[in-house]
């Protein structure tokens, strides 16, 4: 594993956690996959599997003050910024529990308390949102940072060029966390992608980083530094993690989806290069962490997981009429 | 006749023109692997140069569909879904439908948009809208919002032969549904209602994904002995006032429903031709069965509160017969 972990102390108060957040990223959406499957949601679910190195390896160094913004591919990001289990799921089930009381659903988490202002259905939405995150973090003069993660396929909107020119002309405090994983729902990416993104954004002369985006210490290292840089008014950066998606576009492709996109031989290449199991393996090897300390972290994350689930199918259904309270603020639809 | 599946009647529309008339392109996000099926087998018919994926850039697509048409080329654009009209609505509204009359009509805009709209299962607010109203609105594109195999075959025909920008909006969820198709080439003009059940007592005028509906609510009222004239717009832009009026004239009662929101909805702007045109028939106000004025909430039981349904139509037109 190509990890560097000397770019920051890599004690075990800080590593653990890292391992911690991906395992629960990854089960509670191994339950999705299975309600799912089992037909108990109400819509489909685009799931982060395969991509968790990413977003836990970011949102590790984020406050709740700090702001996010999300895509359809949008679990990952919510749990690792700190938003609820329980309240992700039962928004999934569409109960008056969820933390959006069942008006979103899946590819709409947000929970503003927690800086997470959404995942989004509309790709490369959340760029100009961050960019407006960010210019006001400027307004208030505070140390705070906004991140948007997107996608490949989100990189070849026009807006990721016109919000790389705002961020840097005025100097925000905007992280760009472009997630390159192979695929814009069914096209590869090379089929709709010229170049490399990453050097779209150099052209801005920014901070950028190509990083392993299944190696959770190098996205930590790289994300740490634009961090810290924008907390201290040193600009937008720029991060392209490479990683792949091992489930579906969306858990229901297969009954609708006339051919293969893929071949499954790839799929069981990368899922050897798991970067949960890549993690656990560093970690073992590191002295940092044995079998024993893993299997009751596994333990301890299946309780959450089995907890949330159970909260939200025992949710009730979201309010019918509640979406003539909320469409407006203080005024009814 | 043979039973079609409705996004079949769509992909067969496409196959036929495309072989007809080389100059047909078509292209879009994922249109090779084809997500609602309408595309299928598209590519490997008609060959990587006329049908292309393209990167996400709606923004782009839009620009480039008027570029093309603009070059010589009928285009066939696919929006995916109709909320995605909105990612690429700048070309579409200050381009696509002006620029016939800005060149002082030098330009034809022989372009096709297909979109999937609609709600009804839990795909939330940013993939459930019903977009009509404002694209009728732009006044320069037609909106066809077929509601059978049938039409959708031959109103995609139509549209493909046509010289002007046209959003054939494919009824969401839908595409499954069968029905019989005609074997023999056939097209069906723009702007004709179809009259689906002729009745005395009320007309209800229903706009594609409602058409099931309204055909649905015709139990209901015969029980409380109502006569009702169920109607399926077809087109939105070009709109058959006459056709509408005709049966208005007869029943006196008018009812129409309508997946948009009820502001400015399709409904609203019928409901005003007819109290304009014909309101010495009306024997009472006209009638909108609409959504309300919010967004597609996700959860099953609040989305279906607040989408029309054979209930709400049929108690919409008994309150008008007045039973
Ligand atoms: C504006 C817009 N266009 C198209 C879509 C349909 N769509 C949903 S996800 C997706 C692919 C996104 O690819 P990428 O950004 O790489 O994210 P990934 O799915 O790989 O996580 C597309 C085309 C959409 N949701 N929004």
């Amino acid at each position: 594993m190509k990890t560097d972990a000397r770019n920051f102390a890599a004690t075990k108060e800080v590593l653990v956690p890292l391992l911690r957040q991906m395992l629960l990223v990854r089960r509670v959406e191994e339950r999705l996959s299975a309600d799912f499957h089992a037909g108990k949601l109400p819509g489909g679910v685009h799931l982060y599997i395969g991509q968790e190195a990413v977003a836990v390896g970011v949102c590790a160094h984020l406050r709740d003050s700090d702001t996010i913004t999300s895509t359809h591919r949008g679990h990952g990001h919510f749990i690792a910024k700190g938003g609820s289990p329980r309240a992700m799921m039962a928004e999934i089930w569409g109960k008056r529990s969820g933390i959006c009381r069942g008006m979103g659903g899946s590819m709409h988490v947000a929970d503003v308390s927690k800086g997470i202002l959404g995942a989004n259905g509309i790709v490369a939405a959340g760029l100009a949102i961050t960019c407006g995150a960010a210019y006001a973090v400027t307004l208030d003069r505070s140390d705070r940072v906004a991140v948007a993660f997107f996608g490949d396929g989100a990189a070849n909107q026009g807006t990721l060029m016109e919000t790389l020119n705002v961020a840097t002309l005025w100097n925000l405090p905007m992280i760009f966390v472009c997630e390159n994983n192979r695929f814009s729902e069914f096209s590869p990416t090379s089929t709709v992608t010229a170049g490399d993104i990453v050097d779209r954004a150099r052209a801005f002369k920014i901070p950028c980083a190509s990083v392993d985006g299944n190696d959770v210490l190098a996205v930590h290292g790289a994300a740490g530094a634009a961090i810290e840089r924008a907390r201290k008014g040193g600009g937008p950066s720029f991060i392209e993690a490479h990683t792949y998606r091992l489930h579906g576009h969306l858990e229901a492709e297969k009954s609708f989806l006339k051919s293969a996109y893929r071949e499954s031989a790839e799929v069981e290449e990368w899922r050897g290069r798991d970067p949960i199991a890549l993690f656990k393996t560093y970690l073992r090897g590191e002295g940092i962490l044995d079998e024993r300390e893993v299997d009751a972290l596994e333990r301890e994350i299946a309780a959450i997981v089995e907890d949330a689930a159970q909260f939200a199918e025992a949710g009730e259904p979201a309010d019918p009429n509640l979406v003539f309270e909320v469409m407006f603020h203080e005024q009814r639809a | 006749m043979a039973k079609k599946r409705y996004i079949q009647a769509i992909n067969d529309a496409l196959t036929e023109e495309m072989a007809r008339d080389p100059k047909i392109i078509l292209f879009g996000e994922d249109v090779e692997i084809s997500m609602f099926g309408d595309t299928l087998g598209l590519l490997e018919r008609f060959g990587p140069g006329r049908i292309r994926n393209t990167p996400i850039c709606e923004a782009t697509l839009t620009g480039m569909a008027v570029g093309a048409a603009a070059s010589g080329y009928r285009v066939v654009l696919h929006m995916m879904f109709s909320n995605f009209i909105y990612t690429g609505f700048d070309a579409i509204a200050n381009q696509m439908a002006k620029l016939r009359l800005m060149t002082g009509g030098q330009m034809s805009m022989p372009i096709t948009i297909l979109a999937g709209y609609g709600g009804g299962r839990s795909s939330a607010a940013q993939h459930s809208d019903t977009p009509h109203p404002l694209l009728m609105n732009l006044g320069g594109v037609n909106v066809v919002v077929p509601a059978s195999p049938a039409d959708a075959k031959g109103l995609l025909k139509t549209v493909l032969r046509g010289k002007n920008p046209t959003f054939f909006l494919e009824a969401g969820g839908r595409g499954a549904e069968t029905a019989e198709v005609p074997d023999e080439d056939y097209t069906i003009p723009l702007g004709k209602v179809s009259v689906l059940r002729p009745g005395r007592d009320v007309t209800v005028v229903a706009i594609g994904t409602m058409v099931k509906h309204a055909l649905a609510a015709i139990p209901e009222l015969e029980a409380k002995g109502i006569d009702p004239e169920v109607i399926d717009i077809r087109t939105l832009v070009p709109l058959d006032e006459d056709g509408i009026i005709a049966s208005v004239q007869k029943t006196g009662r008018l009812v129409v429903v309508d997946e948009a929101r009820d502001r400015c909805s399709a409904a609203s702007h019928i409901c005003a031709v007819v109290a304009d045109k014909a309101f010495s028939a009306l024997k009472a106000p006209p009638k909108r069965v609409t959504v309300p004025n919010v967004a597609m909430p996700y959860a099953p039981a609040s989305e279906k509160n607040v989408l029309p349904n054979p209930a709400k139509i049929a108690a919409a037109a008994a309150a008008l017969v007045g039973r």
